[in-house]
């Protein structure tokens, strides 16, 4: 007999790895259900989205012609000069037009007054979709005599019917009917100036649209069906360009509305993927155990010639089937959570989302889930290889450090880098992906540094003085089997989530009712034409409401940065002007001091101009001065409407924005823009909504044409919209929250049967019920309180950073929720860890030891 | 006679707690195929270890196993398994059964991984020469440590071993059913031809074998060859 006679046949043999894996499996199903329930919600979640992803980019595409409601619109925001006029009258086979500008309203039956959208439309736009209206036939009957159509949110808020009237500048209007949806607006998009259709034959008279009032046009064209919108579009570019016109096809507007819309579903995506993260930590934590617990049956197999490949196999088989089970039993509730996303997130989009069942979004669920498991659950796994047949016979060997091993290294590489690449394919960006994977993985770090520090820090400083039960609750926490690093990692970053969303959103309510608190302006009054200005201070005074400012404006336009135009800059590639530059409409004022908003930085505000041909020196804000390349000395030439003023840049200054003022990006100097067409601009303090209701009433029924902006309005929209947001937000990120849960309750199940045996141990030596409930009761205080406390730790030096450098306001927390989430999560921790435990408790030690050991 | 285990200046040393501990010091000896053999010696003398070094679960440090005339050294872990699951059986103190399996699948294994076909009647056929022809679906934890350990004889043999490894077959079981069991270990043996080594304490155990090698700090410190046991002669030991 030699060497030869052996020859080693490494054989897979694959149903009997299934095999084993399924009778390994046995006994323990439960307990591996319980790590398939940390996945199953953020597959959940990432399902949900996913599938929101996929509907809405459908409903889109078939919605796509009923978002624009024509085939083109071309839009202004100044009159339409009469040189490009006969271009679009005859553009489309049917053509409708539309003027909107912002005005007041007066409904007559309850003398109520509102801030609205006036759109006089002539034609018989929407070509696709409709008004639709309540009676239905209101939305083409208003058309024909001096009738309008009133956003449903006014109807009920003033309590109006159909029939009623309302003013609109000088004319009444009969409400035709009730305005319930319009093409391409949403819900949000409507609540602060709601719609108000009226036929555009009637604008005139309504004596609104002067010299100088912001009213903007838009014309909506129909064509026959074979039509190539592009190629006409890119034939007529460069006139409307000149003629300062915009334009939106229906291609154009689905792509805008599906980017804001991918926007929206990628932060979705980003927080369900963390959840689906968290519950991988769960599931990671929970098969090391698994397998510490199966590492006699892994040696007895050795010994029986099992190699370590089919050893490593039967467990990955486990775990990816589980992984496999969670994300369908995750797809399944996703889908069904799917069905209400829709109603979450209605008001954002204008468009009508179907909840339908997206198979794709199921299937890279699955997909995901399995490989987001085997990966996580590869860790643990990898010690498998490792086990020695030895230990059939000395159990007490030293367990398997497998830190020099390079495929452990080699996971983690594998783990980081599915994470980049998951969310790259999310956000398209990898800078983003790296920044959102190194942040996770910082929380991480430092949560779990943190458990590794407390571990090191209740041995070496180990209170031996202290009763018998303190001292075992406290070294449950660094003892062999502990749950420590586990525990503080996830319910540590469910801290802090839950503690971040809620600072960032109490900073963004507080920053909107600082301003309106206090002795800060409250309501803007404008649209003020020249011969108005004086009466309209007077009737604020009479009303001894406070002038807080009272501005002139005037709007213009850049038609040249150092004698380069708009062409000429589009021309010349190496330009460092910015396009954007000539297409933004400057609303101007003129003064020859700062406001209290702002500070100079550069140069010197200039003085009145006293002569013609004097330079006229402007002041840039700076920010936008870097932003479209301009510096100080730079000559710009603006077009007043129709008048080019020819100018220099004399200084630059900082404006606080965050401010409820005008502020401006251009000051002139006096003794330039008097003459030119312009509206003035009042801000005032109202001290009660009953003075803010007489006070506007009064503007309105004497000056139909002067808008007025109610900040309490804004605040209480702003509070809706913040508060939908928040929900959707809350409502994804309850995900993360309830997967920290599972895994906290997994987690001390798991726990509980490492402990199980001492515990035993315990009642038979004499120890009592409430004995062993108070050590574990300390056991997971200890961990619950600490958790909370450094995620709650992190979120606060998180959210101080954003305050700080995002938002730039005072970082003032309430310190309530605080003190109450973090005893909500310490006290559910330790109720999690003693409801688990009261098995062994409540039943004789014998029969715990039978059943259990 | 062939030799089934051959045993060259074997040594293990461990490195633990900044110092080296020698288990095993020049250990040498030959196995005959088919006989029976014993290691005996106080506890911590090296018996286990050098049964484990014999079964190839682990490697020594120097010197040589050679089992089936195959150096163990020689082989990697995967090989040595499949080495263990070609030529050799293992019984041991703790039973090791696996929890999950029921008494039949854990005498199933051995074939199973061999690729074996028909293999279910083969099982059963041993679990009914163990008497346990009516518990062989029971899970090893609803069946008594005597029953445990007969499922345990049951599957040592189930691959045909050349060779048998037993570390304290009776550690863990009362005199009436270590008797039982012994018996049953020593009547399959024979029936099947199977090389012997046994580990144990135990000396009316290892009176039944007919050589028994005894261990004390990691040396060899005899070996010799066995009469017929009797009771005088295990008093007077």
């Amino acid at each position: 007999m030699d060497r030869e006679r052996f020859v080693y046949k490494k054989k897979l043999n694959l149903p009997w790895l299934f095999l084993m894996a399924w009778r390994n499996s046995r006994r323990n199903r439960s307990r591996l259900f319980l790590f398939v329930s940390s996945i199953v919600l953020g597959i959940a979640a990432l399902v949900a989205t996913f599938s929101l992803g996929d509907n809405v980019r459908k409903d889109i595409d078939q919605q796509a012609q009923t978002l624009v409601g024509a085939d083109l619109v071309i839009e202004s925001n100044k009159p339409v000069s009469p040189k490009i006029r006969p271009l679009l009258d005859s553009l489309g086979d049917q053509r409708s037009e539309e003027r909107t500008f912002a005005s007041m309203i007066y409904f007559s039956k309850s003398g109520g007054t509102r801030l609205v959208q006036v759109r006089a439309l002539q034609g018989d736009f929407p070509y696709y979709g409709s008004l639709e209206t309540t009676p239905a036939t209101a939305g083409k009957a208003f058309r024909l005599q001096q009738q309008a159509l009133v956003d449903k949110t006014l109807m009920l808020q003033f309590n109006a019917q159909v029939g009623d009237s309302i003013q609109i500048g000088e004319v009444s209007f009969a409400i035709a009917g009730v305005l319930n949806k319009a093409p391409g607006r949403t819900g949000l998009s409507t609540t602060v100036a709601p719609p108000v259709y009226i036929p555009l034959k009637y604008l005139e008279q309504t004596g609104l649209v002067q010299k100088g009032s912001r009213v903007a046009v838009n014309f909506y064209y129909k064509f026959k069906p074979a039509t190539d919108i592009d190629q006409l579009v890119k034939t007529i570019e460069p006139r409307l360009e000149k003629a300062g016109l915009d334009y939106d096809t229906v291609e154009e507007r689905k792509r805008n509305t599906g980017r804001s819309f991918e926007d929206v579903n990628e932060f979705l995506t980003l927080i369900s993927f963390i959840a689906l993260l968290l519950g991988c930590i769960g599931v990671a934590s929970a098969i090391h155990i698994y397998i510490r617990e199966k590492i006699s049956s892994i040696a007895i197999l050795r010994c029986l010639g099992v190699n370590s490949g089919q050893a490593f196999l039967i467990y990955l088989i486990q775990i990816v089937g589980i992984g496999i089970i969670g994300s369908i039993l995750g797809a399944l509730l996703g889908t069904l959570i799917q069905q209400v996303l829709p109603a979450v997130i209605k008001d954002f989009l204008p468009i009508e989302i179907n909840a339908g069942i997206s198979w794709p979004s199921i299937f890279k669920g699955i997909g995901l889930g399995a490989i987001i498991a085997a990966l996580f659950g590869l860790l643990p796994l990898l010690s498998v290889r490792k086990v020695s047949p030895l230990f059939t016979l000395r159990l007490s060997l030293e367990p398997v450090r497998s830190w020099g091993d390079p495929f452990r290294w080699l996971v983690y590489v594998l783990i980081l880098g599915f994470i980049v690449v998951f969310t790259w394919w999310q956000v398209h960006s990898w800078a983003q992906a790296i920044i959102f994977t190194v942040s996770i993985l910082t929380a991480f770090l430092v949560l779990a540094g943190i458990a590794r520090l407390l571990m090191w820090a209740v041995r070496r400083f180990f209170p031996a003085s202290w009763s018998y039960l303190w001292r075992q609750g406290f070294a449950n926490l660094y003892r062999p089997n502990n749950q420590t690093l586990i525990l503080v990692t996830t319910i540590g970053l469910g801290a802090l989530f839950i503690s971040t969303l809620y600072f960032i959103q109490s900073m963004l309510i507080n920053r909107v009712t600082l301003t309106g608190s206090g002795n800060q302006p409250n309501m803007v009054l404008f649209d003020i034409q020249n011969t108005q200005k004086d009466s309209v201070a007077a009737l604020t005074r009479q009303y001894k409401l406070p002038i807080i400012q009272q501005v002139p404006i005037v709007t213009m336009r850049i038609e040249s940065i150092n004698g380069k135009t708009a062409a000429d800059v589009k021309k010349d590639t190496s330009s460092q002007i910015s396009e954007r530059a000539f297409e933004w409409e400057f609303r101007v004022t003129y003064r020859d001091s700062l406001t209290d908003s702002e500070k100079l930085t550069a140069g010197k505000l200039s003085g009145p101009v006293k002569y013609p041909g004097d330079r006229v020196l402007i002041s840039m804000e700076e920010q936008y001065a870097k932003r479209i390349n301009v510096k100080l000395g730079d000559s710009l030439v603006f077009n007043v409407q129709g008048a080019l003023v020819h100018t220099v840049v004399g200084s630059m200054r900082q404006v606080d924005w965050q401010r409820v003022q005008t502020n401006f990006r251009v000051v002139f100097p006096p003794g330039v823009l008097e003459p030119a067409p312009q509206f003035h601009v009042l801000i005032t303090r109202v001290p009660s909504p009953e003075v803010s209701a007489q006070f506007q009433q009064a503007v309105v029924r004497q000056y139909p044409n002067i808008s007025i902006i109610d900040l309490h309005l804004i605040l209480k929209v702003l509070d809706d919209v913040l508060s939908q947001i928040g929900f959707v937000i809350r409502f994804m990120a309850g995900f993360s929250i309830v997967t920290g849960l599972i895994v906290l309750i997994a987690s001390v199940l798991i726990s509980k049967y490492q402990r199980m045996q001492e515990s035993v141990l315990l009642r038979t030596l004499g120890a009592s019920r409430r004995q062993i409930l108070t050590i574990t009761a300390l056991e997971y205080f200890f961990l619950g309180a600490l958790a909370a406390a450094t995620g709650i730790l992190l979120s606060l030096v998180g959210s101080w950073a954003l305050a700080r450098y995002s938002f730039k306001t005072p970082f003032a927390p309430d310190w309530w929720p605080i003190l109450i989430l973090f005893v909500a999560i310490a006290a559910l921790t330790i109720l999690v860890g003693i409801f688990n435990s009261r098995s062994v408790v409540n039943r004789p030690p014998l029969e715990v030891l039978r059943k259990e050991v | 006679m062939e030799s089934i285990l051959n045993i060259r200046q074997l040594s293990k040393t461990y490195q633990g707690g900044g110092r080296t501990l020698q288990v095993l010091n020049d250990i040498n000896f030959m196995v005959e195929a088919g006989s029976t053999l014993s290691i005996v010696g106080p506890s911590g003398s090296g018996k286990t270890t050098l049964l484990g070094l014999c079964a190839g679960l682990d490697r020594a440090s120097s010197g040589s196993v050679e089992l089936n005339n195959i150096t163990l050294n020689e082989l990697s872990e995967d090989e040595r398994a499949q080495v263990r699951n070609r030529y050799v059986g293992f019984i041991f103190q703790n039973f090791q059964l696996l929890p999950t399996l029921t008494a039949l699948e854990n005498v199933m294994v051995p074939l199973e991984l061999r690729g074996e076909k028909n293999i279910r009647p083969r099982a059963m056929e041993l679990l009914e020469k163990v008497a346990l022809a009516d518990r062989m679906h029971h899970y090893p934890l609803q069946l008594s440590g005597g029953e445990q350990q007969r499922v345990s004889l049951a599957r040592a043999f189930s691959n045909n071993p050349r060779i048998l490894f037993a570390d304290e077959p009776t550690g863990n079981l009362d005199a009436e059913t270590s008797d039982r069991v012994i018996k049953l270990l020593f009547d399959l043996n024979k029936e099947a031809g199977t090389t012997l080594v046994i580990v144990t304490h135990n000396l009316e155990l290892a009176a039944l074998t007919n050589r028994i090698i005894r261990i004390k700090g990691g040396h060899l410190i005899s070996d010799e060859y066995n009469a017929p046991v009797t009771a005088g002669t295990l008093q007077a030991e």
